[in-house]
């Protein structure tokens, strides 16, 4: 059976901040399915990379492949439309916005035009039903009127999921989706990305080892802005390379 | 219920302003009077749409209501006075003046908005100011005020009365509908977080033109409804202090919700016509009032309720 063609792909990618390379010839290519995740130890360029994905950032030079097409000059929300989603790091939900209306906007960006003018939003039972739907996917759907700004910190990384969810996205970008979660909020967040992994396709920073291991079906390690390893994760555990530039440092 | 208190206070500040002329308000001053109000109030609305729906602060926004003026002006001056023209080319006009600014100041947040804003202001008030044919500093004096049909009814000062009350409530029914549709829903985004409005594949800029655009609609109906007012239109129509005014109108009375801008207006205009009948030195109190209604009254005027509830349930 023929490999599925990859859905990301980046080739050669550098971002130079003054004299420190940040990302240093980075090629990348992430699979159609399941999580791939991206480690490395702190100043290893993680952030840098998740932002010249996701268009935040642009790249001083290399290219950016996504379903087959080159985004990488495309900004954030074009990017967004084509069907890449992103979580970020330092929860971003609309706070004075219900959990519902958060994941309706973004199922709103997907369903036609929204130079509407007159009829209320909120009633559009098509946004709503899909909405709630995105939240069910990851179990917030008895919170959807509570305002985002009164959830508790692992509901807002659920919301996130949600709105990421919402826009029928073909790759997941998740930003360290576990960060500041407390021990039973990791474990449920752990369980929802389980379940995500087999329908989408997840690009995972995180710092959380043991969550890294436990749901990556590959893992890449940076350092220093450069790939110094991609793998499963056994064949990243056994790699001494790894081991010496990050695992060994918490051993 | 919380539907019924959204639509409690402005119908009853619409219901009092229709049942003004009948319960002491009916002379000819305070028809005057209340029709700036109102006419603010409707500029005011526009105004709110951009600092409490888009999160836009801008200072130039009387160059639109000026625009809208002018217009009246220019028409009058070619011997054109029926609304079915001037009220269309008004509101164009000035929506055309907000779509060219706004193009440039949009592409700018925050301060820079602010001065961008109060510069394209202060460039249209020199332009109207150096006007020859229309008066320039002096001003231009109305022949007459605009017929509707050919028949003079504006002259009638309860007509009028009854025609910026009814523009006004279409103007706030329009800016709460506007606010919750789809479009307003991303303008609200945008304003809370551009960054997730981006994410979920929203660029804030079309968005925030667009509210410009008809902000600057509205400013132009109320600009044409104040030259008509006044029977006079002068460059300090566009001044940047009535800029300030008009910020400070949706500051005051809340940026929650388009009623804000209502009450602000109303509560301004009356506060300071009370005020100068009162002392000369009305201005010395004036300010002092505006600087404690910014500092105690956190959600504006229109939160004052709410403000109240909490207090009382502790």
């Amino acid at each position: 059976m023929a490999e599925p063609a990859p859905i990301l792909q980046l080739e050669g990618l550098r971002k130079r901040f003054g004299g420190l390379a940040v990302t240093d010839d980075v090629s990348l290519t992430v699979a159609a399915r399941g999580i791939h995740a991206v480690i490395g130890p702190n100043g290893a360029g993680k952030t840098t990379l998740i932002h010249q994905i996701s268009g935040t950032l642009a790249p001083d030079a290399g290219r950016i492949r996504f379903a087959g097409r080159d985004i990488t000059t495309l900004p954030l929300h074009r990017r967004a439309r084509l069907g890449l989603a992103r979580s970020f790091q330092i929860t971003a939900v609309l706070p004075g916005f219900s959990a519902l209306e958060n994941v309706a906007l973004a199922v709103q960006s997907g369903a036609g035009s929204s130079f509407r003018f007159c009829r209320p939003a909120a009633a559009e039972a098509r946004l709503n039903t899909a909405a709630l739907a995105a939240l069910a996917e990851v179990g917030l759907e008895h919170r959807a009127a509570v305002a985002a700004g009164a959830l508790s910190h692992g509901e807002k990384r659920q919301l996130e999921l949600a709105i990421a969810l919402a826009l029928q996205p073909r790759l997941l970008l998740l930003d360290e989706p576990l960060a500041g979660a407390g021990p039973e909020e990791t474990e449920r967040l752990i369980g929802i990305l389980r379940r995500l992994k087999s329908a989408y396709a997840i690009l995972l920073v995180e710092h959380d080892m043991q969550a890294v291991f436990a749901l990556a079906d590959r893992i890449s390690v940076l350092s220093l802005g450069r790939v110094i390893a991609t793998g499963t994760p056994e064949a990243i555990r056994a790699d001494p390379e790894v081991r010496a530039a990050y695992l060994g440092e918490e051993e | 219920m919380e539907r019924l208190r959204a639509a409690a206070l402005p119908l009853l500040i619409l219901g009092l302003l229709a049942a003004a002329p009948f319960i002491g308000f009916g002379a000819g001053h305070e028809l005057t009077l209340l029709a700036r109000a109102m006419i603010l109030g409707m500029a005011a609305l526009g105004l709110w749409l951009l600092v409490g729906g888009a999160g836009l602060v801008s200072l130039g926004h009387a160059a639109l209501l000026g625009v809208g003026a002018y217009a009246v002006v220019v028409m009058d001056a070619a011997g054109i006075t029926e609304a079915a023209i001037v009220a269309p080319s008004a509101i164009g006009a000035a929506a055309l003046f907000a779509l060219l600014t706004g193009a440039v100041a949009i592409r700018t947040t925050g301060v820079h908005f602010i001065m961008i804003t109060l510069a394209f202001g202060q460039m249209g008030f020199f332009t109207a100011a150096s006007l020859a044919v229309y008066g320039g500093d002096d001003g231009y004096t109305l022949y007459g005020r605009t017929t509707l049909g050919g028949a003079r009814w504006l002259e009638d000062r309860l007509a009028f009365h009854y025609l910026c009350l009814g523009l006004l409530a279409a103007t706030l029914l329009a800016c709460r509908a506007l606010l919750a549709s789809r479009f307003g829903r991303v303008l609200r985004a945008t304003r809370e977080n551009p960054l997730r409005a981006a994410a979920v594949g929203f660029n804030p800029y079309p968005y925030r033109l667009v509210a410009y655009t008809i902000a600057g609609g509205i400013a132009g109906l109320a600009g044409a409804l104040l030259a008509n007012a006044t029977e006079f239109v002068a460059p300090s129509f566009l001044a940047w202090q009535r800029s300030g005014d008009l910020l400070f109108m949706v500051i005051l009375g809340g940026l929650g919700s388009p009623q804000g801008a209502l009450l602000g207006a109303l509560a301004m205009v009356l506060v300071e016509e009370w005020l100068s009948h009162l002392t000369e030195h009305w201005r010395l109190v004036f300010g002092p009032l505006l600087i404690l209604a910014v500092l105690f009254l956190r959600g504006g005027l229109e939160g004052l309720p709410a403000q109240l509830r909490r207090r009382r349930d502790g």
